[in-house]
């Protein structure tokens, strides 16, 4: 199951953070900067899963963006990677070329989204009109 | 009262208090003024966008903190004044500035009043700040039940939806078993958005409350019979979870329902279906649906022979037909590896799951190469002759750059080590220790000791193998490798030249590595004169002379990355070359030197050593012989296992400090091991205490009246009451005693009988080592007077080695009255004749006795 997930970029600000599995608030920003920094220092040759303390990190880099997503032992870590492909194709698909200042501006949006995909830590839906369909109806409701 | 100005008051200054009477003028004016402050005071909160923005424009730490303070001050008068239109403005930033990490509990109550509300946007804003801020731990939560309730019995889907998400992603256990109910309504029903969110909320309800799981099974029925992939995804991991949860579930999924084949239709369905534009990724459709249902299949297929046969074809159809070009079929490769290797598949597909992992490891993405190592190093133990193939390739990724691959492919080399192909591996294995990071230095040289252990082809190879790894990544061995090495070092006795030779080349280049030096020093001490004398065989002999030697060994006394143990070591080893060398006042100098030492441990030992020089000269060379050969201390014995290195030999030497607990207890293995070959057999330390024994020793008088060689008269009870056992006394006393030493084969004989004092030998073979023959003297006397200060010492000739245990006690009573024991341990690796010369000294009415007597008479099945 997915532990977390977080989105971080290039100077170590998180922009987005979901934890599945609770964590006290206190140690969350330790965990994100201790977490942030095994990512930021591999290279770009080296494997995109980290083995960190008891649990597994699943990493992808988009332009100066982090996307690290914290699982268990027994996780299928291609699938994630795969996971994480399809959220940002889903977010690109509803802001058009979706870029960091996209997802800081609407953050509420993308929890949305990230809820419809992820729910409790496991993958519920990744058909992207489908995803996003309870989002054009709530944006239609907020104009009318 | 009337106000003294003409202007008229309007009404609602009346609240006015009266002091601000002279301050008329001002009144009017300050009309206007005070309606635009009423309205300045409450400004409409400022959205998320403009927030952001603002914080951004931050440059330092203090800066934002400052911004958002005032900001969180801002939204708390805003939340005082209960605006219904801008909460939930408010608590969206609330939102964002729990994420940057600063405090928002003030925000929970006000989630769940957005929760309340009826507007979406509002229920939206409100669940999510209810997910984000609160948890089970928090008692606000409980105020959500209520209002979660209610949106589940809602007309429209997304609110349900919204609540089927917030109880699934944050439920306390009481929540869940009040809501239960309604979650398993609505996995009933026909809309697919709904089913999928029941279905992972009753996963979260099931992980909360696992007892009402049989409440969720009746509707688990016709989930898979659903054409929405989401709702399928959905209700497999709600089986999964089932059926990992309870076994009694997975046994009646297994049987009553069907499952397996349903699945195996789904996935055929998925693969065969052609293109579908929905749930296509990179050509395959809905990977992730697929990977869920082998996932499952595998749970449901684990040691069960009919799901695992129902599933064969569909896993041997997934293997071949997914394309592996891009990562999502690597993935579905992945996930159907595991499941073959988990289930009891049959051979043919075993063999195409390594051989798919094989291609893996081949592959250039580095992701794959990880995941095929992973999975590799859990099928080696099963499927070891197949992964043996891909051999060359895992060394391959020793070398790669990434450090999880490398330590991956350390672990699965390991595990690949066996007889054959040993020297390879190690070569391969050597190379990496080298240029490896310090993290694996350790691991690296623990599995190298262990393989070199198992598989050595020679002993030579076993030592230049330990050698090199000492020499390389010495700092980072274990600190139980030392004892182990100076064991293994010991039991080669043909390769000591050799390797004391190569030991002190290696201590001449660099004495920074613990390890390797206290093993060095060790060796050198023990076989300094066959480094001098330069016997070795397997090399070219090196010239050494003895002050070269000496001289290196004070280097590392005085050096400062020598540690105190280390220094003990060197210390000691100077000491046992003072037999083995003849410039014996340098080592009398050096040793002097250190009795002032101020490292309390070095100052023992010189003392001890002085000791040694002055007063116990005598003993020094049968103190400072060579070491025995050690045995791998596998038993527990009843007496102490004492480290046999060279450290602790004086410990017992120090007059000042007796051992009185090893006396008692060497005896009880005297007693032991005369009555019949016991299966505890511990090595013991060459003693020679010289005091008088205490106890112990009238019990063992009974026992040499016993004895067959004895024969003297029956000896008083013991007076001194032991602490030994009783049951040795029991032993004692029955007549079987006999047959049991006859029947250990080997008669008794008489060695030396002069002058009254009358010594028989009694034997036995040891256990486990068959080679070695235990020899019990004992010791009597015949005539008026005792003899006191008894030493009885023995040699043999070199192919033999010697231990000489400690006597019982060093009086031999007048008149038979007792005997003396002592247990000799004698090793025949050649199975050679035994004789022994043995030297007696005691005290005999006043004056000193001392004679050499050779022992010729031993019967042949001692040594043989």
């Amino acid at each position: 199951m997915i532990k977390f997930m977080l989105m971080v970029n290039r100077q170590g600000q998180t922009r987005l953070s979901r934890y599945y599995q609770s964590v006290e608030l206190s140690r969350r920003a330790a965990l994100e900067a201790d977490v942030v920094r095994c990512c930021l220092s591999r290279k770009k040759d080296q494997c995109s899963f980290v083995e960190y303390k008891d649990f597994k990190l699943v990493y992808r880099q988009y332009a100066a963006l982090y996307i690290v997503v914290g699982v268990t032992d027994t996780e299928n870590e291609l699938s994630i990677y795969e996971l994480v492909h399809n959220f940002v194709e889903v977010l690109d698909k509803y802001f058009s070329r979706v870029s960091e200042l996209d997802i800081m501006f609407n953050l509420d949006r993308v929890h949305i989204i990230l809820d419809e995909m992820i729910q409790n830590g496991h993958i519920v839906e990744t058909n992207k009109s489908r995803i996003l369909a309870p989002l054009t109806a709530l944006d239609k409701m907020a104009d009318g | 009262m009337r106000l003294n100005s003409g202007a008229t008051a309007s009404p609602r200054f009346f609240h006015k208090p009266l002091g601000y009477v002279s301050v008329t003028l001002r009144l009017r004016d300050d009309s206007s003024h005070f309606l635009a402050s009423l309205r300045l005071r409450m400004p409409a909160p400022i959205r998320l966008r403009e927030l952001i923005r603002t914080i951004r424009t931050a440059r330092t730490q203090a800066e934002e903190r400052e911004m958002i303070q005032k900001e969180c001050a801002a939204i708390r008068s805003s939340f005082r004044e209960e605006d219904n239109t801008y909460r939930c403005r408010n608590v969206a930033k609330l939102l964002y500035m729990h994420m940057l990490g600063y405090p928002a509990h003030f925000g929970q109550l006000e989630c769940l009043k957005l929760i309340a509300s009826q507007k979406f946007t509002d229920k939206r804003i409100g669940y999510l700040g209810a997910m984000l801020l609160l948890d089970e731990r928090q008692d606000v939560h409980l105020l959500m039940t209520n209002c979660i309730k209610n949106d589940l019995n809602h007309s429209t889907q997304y609110v349900q939806g919204l609540a089927l998400c917030t109880l699934g992603c944050m439920g306390s256990s009481e929540m869940c078993r009040d809501l239960a109910g309604e979650v398993e309504k609505l996995l009933k029903t026909s809309n697919s958005y709904l089913r999928k969110k029941a279905a992972l909320c009753a996963v979260h309800v099931i992980r909360k409350v696992p007892e009402l799981m049989e409440m969720f099974l009746p509707a688990t029925k016709n989930l898979l019979s659903e054409k929405n992939h989401g709702v399928l995804h959905t209700s497999v991991v709600l089986l999964t979870e089932m059926c990992e949860r309870s076994p009694d579930m997975l046994a009646h999924f297994r049987k009553n329902e069907k499952l397996v084949p349903q699945l195996v239709r789904i996935l055929k369905n998925l693969i065969m279906s052609g293109y579908s534009p929905e749930h296509d990724v990179s050509g395959i459709s809905d990977p992730f649906l697929q990977v869920r249902i082998l996932r499952l299949l595998r749970i449901l297929g684990k040691s069960d022979d009919d799901s695992s046969e129902a599933m064969n074809d569909i896993l041997a159809q997934v293997a071949t037909n997914t394309e592996t070009s891009k990562n999502v079929g690597n993935a579905i490769l992945y996930e159907t590896v595991l499941t073959i290797m988990d289930i009891k598949s049959e051979s043919g597909l075993r063999v195409l799951a390594i051989n798919i992992l094989g291609r893996f490891l081949l592959n250039n993405d580095k992701n794959i190469r990880y995941v095929a190592l992973t999975s590799l190093l859990k099928t080696v133990q099963t499927d070891h002759n197949a992964v043996q193939r891909h051999r060359s390739t895992i060394v391959d990724c020793l070398k790669d750059l990434d450090v999880s691959i490398k330590r991956r492919a350390m672990e699965l080399s390991f595990a690949l080590v066996n007889g054959n192909n040993i020297r390879g591996m190690m070569k391969e294995l050597l190379y990496f220790l080298d240029s490896c990071d310090p993290e694996f230095k350790a691991d690296c040289a623990s599995g190298v000791f262990l393989a070199a252990e198992k598989y050595a082809p020679s002993k030579r190879w076993h030592i230049d193998t330990i050698m090199r790894v000492l020499t390389t990544a010495g700092s980072y061995v274990r600190d139980d490798s030392v004892p182990n090495l100076i064991q293994l070092i010991t039991n080669s006795v043909e390769m000591h030249a050799y390797t004391v030779q190569r030991l002190y080349k290696a201590l001449l280049d660099d004495i920074s590595q613990q390890p390797l030096v206290q093993v060095a020093s060790w060796c050198i001490g023990e076989y300094g004169d066959l480094l001098v004398s330069g016997q070795c065989e397997e090399e070219e002999p090196i010239q050494v002379t003895e002050d070269e030697v000496l001289d290196v060994l004070e280097g590392l006394l005085v050096s400062n990355l020598s540690t105190p143990v280390t220094r003990g070591y060197a210390l000691t080893a100077i000491m046992k070359l003072s037999t083995r060398f003849s410039s014996v006042n340098r080592i009398k100098k050096v040793v002097s030197i250190y009795g002032s030492s101020i490292d309390v441990e070095l100052q023992q030992r010189a003392v001890e050593y002085n000791a040694l020089f002055k007063k116990y000269d005598h003993m020094r060379p049968a103190l400072l012989e060579r070491m025995p050969i050690m045995e791998k201390t596998a038993t527990n014995g009843p007496t102490e296992i004492v480290q046999t290195n060279g450290e602790t030999e004086p410990s017992a030497v120090e007059p000042k400090h007796p051992p009185p607990v090893t006396q008692p207890t060497n005896q009880a293995n005297d007693l032991l091991d005369l009555l019949g070959g016991n299966d505890v057999v511990p090595v013991i330390q060459t003693t020679m205490p010289t005091k008088p024994a205490s106890a112990g020793g009238e019990l063992l008088d009974l026992l040499g009246d016993l004895s067959l060689s004895g024969g003297s008269a029956p000896a008083p009870a013991p007076s001194v009451p032991t602490s030994q056992p009783s049951f040795l006394l029991d032993g004692l006393s029955s007549q079987p005693l006999f047959n049991d030493i006859a029947a250990a084969g080997i008669p008794p004989m008489t060695a030396y009988n002069k002058n009254g004092l009358k010594i028989d030998f009694t034997f036995e073979r040891a256990n486990p080592n068959p080679n070695i023959a235990v020899i019990t003297i004992h010791a009597s006397n015949s005539t008026e007077a005792e003899m006191t200060d008894f030493v009885f010492q023995a040699a043999v000739p070199k192919t033999f080695q010697l231990q000489l245990l400690s006597p019982s006690s060093n009086v031999v009573p007048a008149l038979n009255q007792g005997t003396v024991t002592q247990v000799i341990r004698v090793l025949n690796p050649q199975k050679q004749q035994l004789r022994m010369r043995i030297k007696l000294t005691y005290t005999h009415k006043g004056s000193p006795v001392q004679d050499l007597a050779e022992v010729n008479n031993f019967p042949p099945q001692s040594w043989q």
